[in-house]
C-alpha cells in the first residue's frame, strides 16, 4: 500500500517508537510517591521539558491531553470563559464543535483567513478569544499567525492556535508571535496516537479550569492518569528533523501532474504546508476518486470522514467558496518518509482513475512517460 | 470480474457479496448512506450512520472484501423523499422504492461502478436476469412471495445489462439465510427491513408533512355529485381505492364507499362505490424492457406491488401508453403498472393522474 494520508496520521517515527517502548517498560504511576512513581514522573516531566524547549514555553504551562481534539476543547473551555469566541471558517471540527456558538471569521477563496474581517469583528467583540489553525488539515493553507496575533493584541483579544498539522513539520514559535495557547497532536507528527498537549503562554497558564477534574493530575488541569508511552513518543516525534524541502518537491511534482490531467488545486494562492495537496477533479465525486485510488493501493482522503467512513462535502472548501468542487476534491498528504516510488505509484493510479472517470481512454501511461 | 455489490447491511445483500466473493470475483462493497439516521430517529447527537452501515462493514470485514460508504443523502432527499411528499401533495400515491432504485441504485451507484472500472453491479433484489436472444431479460424471482420485479420495472435495458441479481434463483428466503449462516455472517438472523426505510416510526404522513404541510391540511369528503359527506385530515392520508379511514357508512346497497378521486386543488376526496371502476388506465414515464409493440399487446399487468396479475391489452401510440383492462379496476395514480409475459417483465409505467 502507498500511504499518502499523513494529515490523518503520520507513520510512526522510529525515534518515537523507541522512546514510547522504553516508557512502556516503566512500571508506575507518576502520581505515586514511591520510587516507581518517581521513575514514571521522570518520563512525564522529561517529555514536558522537551516540549517546553521545542515551543519556547515554560514546562509548568504545558498540560498533556488525549490529543489535539481535547487540547482544543480545553483551550476554548479555559480561555473562552467570559469572552466571545471567534473561530476561523475552515477550523477543524475539534474547534468548531467545542465552540458551537462562536462567530465565524470568513476565509478568502485562497483559504486564508480574511484579516480585514477579523479586524472588524474584533472591534465588535472586544476581549474575544480567537481560534485559528496554523495549517489547514485539508488544504495545507497556512494562516498568517503573526498578523492575526497582532490584530488580536490591538483589540485586547487573545489567540488560541491549533497547531495539530503544523507542529513537527515547521518551526515557528507561536507563543512568541503572540498566541496565548497552542494545541499539539502526537500522532500527526509521527508519535503514537493517544497523546496531545495544550501549551499556554506564561500569561495564561495559571487560570485553567479543567474539563476533567478526575484525580487532580496535571496539577489539577486535567484529571486521569497520563498516557505515558504516547506522551513520551509525542515529545520525541515532534523533535525530529523534517525534510520540508524534499517533501515540497515531491508535492509539487504530484501537483503539476494532477493539474496536467485536469485537476484544480485548492488553496494554490496561499502559503501551504509542504506535504499537502488538495486537488479537485471537476465533475468526479470525491468518493469515487478515493475508492478508485484505494483499489489501486493508494491511500488518500477527502473532506472530513465521519465515523461511518462516509465522505461528505468539505466544509473547508465550501467556506472557500468552491461550490461543487467541495465534493470533488481529494487530499494527498505526504508522510515524512515518502519516496519517489510512492509518488510514481500515485501518479499512475491517479491517471487511471481520472481517465476512467472522465470517460477518456483508460490506457495507463508507460513508465517512460513517468520518467522525469 | 470486478463487481460492485450494493450492501444495505441486511442479510440479502450480504449474501450477494459473499456469493460473488466465493465465485472468485473482485468484490467492492458499497453502502449508500441515504439519510441521516440520527435525525430520522430523532436522537440529537446520534451518529449519522445507523446500525445497518455498521453491519455492512462487519460483513465486508468478515468476507475480507473492500467496503465503502457513499454519501447519497442530498440525492435521496431530492429525488426520493421530496418527490414522495410532492406526489402525495398532488393527490397521488408514490412508490419511493422505485424512485430509489431508478435514481440511486441503478442511477448514481451504477455510474460510480462504471467510473471505478467495474464489470457489473450486483444487488440483493429478488428478481432474475436471464440472458435472452436480444439481450438481458428481467424475470420474476423463483420465490413468488419475495419477488421484487414490480419495483424494478424502471430499470433501463442498458442498466439491466450491467446488473446481476443472484438471489432471484433462490427458492426461499430461508435458503438465503442458510447461506448467510454457512458463511458465518452475523446478519444471518437479522429481521427483514421495513416497507419504507426512511419512515422508521411507520407514520409516512409525518414525513410528508415535513416537506409539504399542505398535504396534511383538512378538507372535505364529497360524493361524486359534490355532496358533502364528511371531512378529512389531509389528502396525503388517502389512496384511490382505499376504504379505510373515511369514517363513512356503507351505501344503500350495503357496499363500503371507497376513494375514487383525490383533487389536490380543492383538497377534496371524492368517494363512490368500488364497482363503478374503469377499464382504461393511462400511463406515464413508461420503460420498455422488450420491443415496443406496434399494435395492441395482450399481457398480464400488476397495478399494485402485491396483487395477482390481471389481463389487459397494452397500446402504445402517439398519444402515449394506455391499458385496457379485461375487468375494471380502480388504479391509484402514482403507483406502477407493470407488464408481464409469464415471468418476464416487458416494461411498465406510472399510473397517470
Amino acid at each position: 500500500m502507498i500511504y499518502l494520508d499523513a494529515n490523518a496520521s503520520e507513520p510512526l517515527r522510529p525515534e518515537a517508537r523507541a522512546t514510547a517502548l522504553a516508557a512502556m517498560e516503566v512500571t508506575g504511576n507518576p502520581s505515586s510517591v514511591h520510587q516507581a512513581g518517581r521513575a514514571a514522573r521522570r518520563v512525564l516531566e522529561s517529555a514536558r521539558e522537551s516540549l517546553a524547549a521545542q515551543f519556547a514555553a515554560r514546562a509548568q504551562d504545558i498540560v498533556f491531553t488525549s490529543g489535539a481534539t481535547e487540547a482544543n476543547a480545553l483551550a476554548v473551555h479555559a480561555l473562552g470563559r467570559g469572552r466571545s469566541v471567534l473561530v476561523g471558517a475552515t477550523e477543524h471540527d475539534a474547534v468548531r464543535a467545542a465552540a458551537p456558538k462562536a462567530a465565524v471569521i470568513p476565509v478568502l477563496p485562497s483559504g486564508l483567513v480574511d484579516l480585514l474581517m477579523l479586524d472588524q469583528m474584533l472591534a465588535a467583540y472586544p476581549n474575544a478569544l480567537v481560534c485559528l489553525m496554523v495549517a489547514n488539515n485539508e488544504t495545507g493553507v497556512r494562516h498568517d499567525i503573526a498578523a492575526a496575533a497582532w490584530a488580536c493584541a490591538a483589540h485586547g483579544a487573545i489567540l488560541h492556535v491549533d497547531a495539530a498539522q503544523a507542529a513537527g513539520r515547521c518551526r515557528e514559535d507561536w507563543l512568541k508571535l503572540g498566541a496565548s495557547s497552542v494545541a499539539l497532536s502526537g500522532h500527526k507528527a509521527g508519535g503514537p496516537p493517544g497523546a496531545g498537549a495544550l501549551v499556554f503562554s506564561s500569561a495564561h497558564g495559571e487560570h485553567v479550569a479543567p474539563l476533567l477534574k478526575g484525580g487532580g493530575q496535571e496539577r489539577g488541569w486535567r484529571g486521569g492518569t497520563p498516557a505515558l508511552a504516547a506522551i513520551a513518543g509525542m515529545a520525541a516525534a515532534l523533535d525530529q528533523p523534517y525534510e520540508a524541502v524534499k517533501i515540497a518537491e515531491y508535492r509539487d511534482e504530484l501537483e503539476a501532474f494532477c493539474v496536467g490531467i485536469g485537476g484544480q488545486v485548492m488553496g494554490a494562492d496561499a502559503a501551504r504546508m509542504p506535504n499537502t495537496l488538495c486537488v479537485a477533479l471537476p465533475g468526479v465525486r470525491a468518493d469515487t476518486q478515493l475508492i478508485a485510488l484505494d483499489m489501486a493501493g493508494v491511500a488518500v482522503s477527502a473532506g472530513s470522514a465521519c465515523s461511518s467512513g462516509k465522505v461528505a462535502a468539505s466544509h473547508v472548501l465550501l467556506a472557500m467558496g468552491m461550490g461543487d468542487l467541495a465534493g470533488q476534491a481529494i487530499r494527498v498528504s505526504l508522510p515524512w518518509n515518502v519516496t519517489q516510488a510512492d509518488c510514481t505509484a500515485f501518479k499512475q493510479a491517479y491517471e487511471m482513475m481520472a481517465r476512467r472517470a472522465l470517460h477518456r481512454n483508460p490506457v495507463p501511461l508507460t513508465q517512460a512517460q513517468f520518467a522525469n | 470480474m470486478k463487481i460492485v455489490v450494493a450492501m444495505s447491511g441486511g442479510v440479502d445483500s450480504s449474501v450477494v457479496a459473499g456469493l460473488m466473493h466465493e465465485a472468485g470475483h473482485e468484490v467492492i462493497g458499497v453502502t449508500l448512506q441515504l439519510y441521516d439516521h440520527g435525525a430520522a430517529v430523532g436522537r440529537k447527537g446520534a451518529c449519522c450512520a445507523g446500525q445497518d452501515i455498521h453491519d455492512a462493514k462487519r460483513v465486508a470485514d468478515k468476507l475480507g472484501i473492500a467496503h465503502y460508504v457513499v454519501d447519497a443523502e442530498a440525492r435521496f432527499r431530492a429525488s426520493v423523499m421530496s418527490e414522495f411528499a410532492d406526489s402525495y401533495a398532488s393527490g397521488q400515491t408514490p412508490v419511493p422504492c422505485i424512485a430509489c432504485n431508478q435514481h440511486l441504485k441503478f442511477g448514481d451507484l451504477l455510474q460510480m461502478a462504471r467510473d471505478l472500472g467495474a464489470d457489473a453491479l450486483a444487488t440483493g433484489h429478488y428478481v432474475r436476469r436471464i440472458e435472452g436472444a436480444a439481450g438481458a431479460e428481467l424475470h420474476q424471482a423463483l420465490d413468488a412471495s419475495r419477488d421484487q420485479s414490480w419495483f424494478l420495472f424502471a430499470t433501463t435495458q442498458e442498466q439491466l445489462e450491467f446488473c446481476r441479481f443472484p438471489l432471484g434463483d433462490y427458492a426461499s428466503k430461508a435458503q438465503v439465510r442458510d447461506v448467510a449462516e454457512r458463511m458465518g455472517l452475523a446478519v444471518a438472523a437479522k429481521p427483514d427491513s421495513q416497507d419504507i426505510c426512511f419512515v422508521p416510526s411507520g407514520s409516512y404522513a409525518d414525513i410528508v408533512g415535513k416537506f409539504r404541510p399542505d398535504a396534511l391540511e383538512a378538507g372535505e369528503i364529497v360524493d361524486e355529485d359534490g355532496g358533502f359527506m364528511g371531512t378529512h385530515q389531509g389528502i396525503a392520508r388517502y389512496t384511490v381505492g382505499q376504504a379505510k379511514r373515511l369514517g363513512l357508512p356503507a351505501d344503500a346497497q350495503g357496499e363500503a364507499l371507497v376513494v375514487r378521486k383525490i383533487d389536490p386543488g380543492t383538497r377534496r376526496i371524492v368517494v363512490g362505490p368500488r364497482t363503478a371502476a374503469s377499464r382504461v388506465v393511462k400511463l406515464r414515464d413508461v420503460n420498455w424492457l422488450a420491443a415496443i409493440p406496434s399494435s395492441g399487446l395482450r399481457a398480464q399487468v400488476k397495478l399494485r406491488a402485491r396483487e395477482i396479475p390481471q389481463a389487459a391489452v397494452i397500446t402504445a401510440d402517439g398519444a402515449g401508453v394506455a391499458l385496457l383492462l379485461d375487468a375494471p379496476a380502480l388504479a391509484a395514480p402514482g403507483q406502477a403498472a407493470v407488464f408481464y409475459d409469464g415471468s418476464r417483465i416487458l416494461g411498465g409505467g406510472f399510473i397517470a393522474a
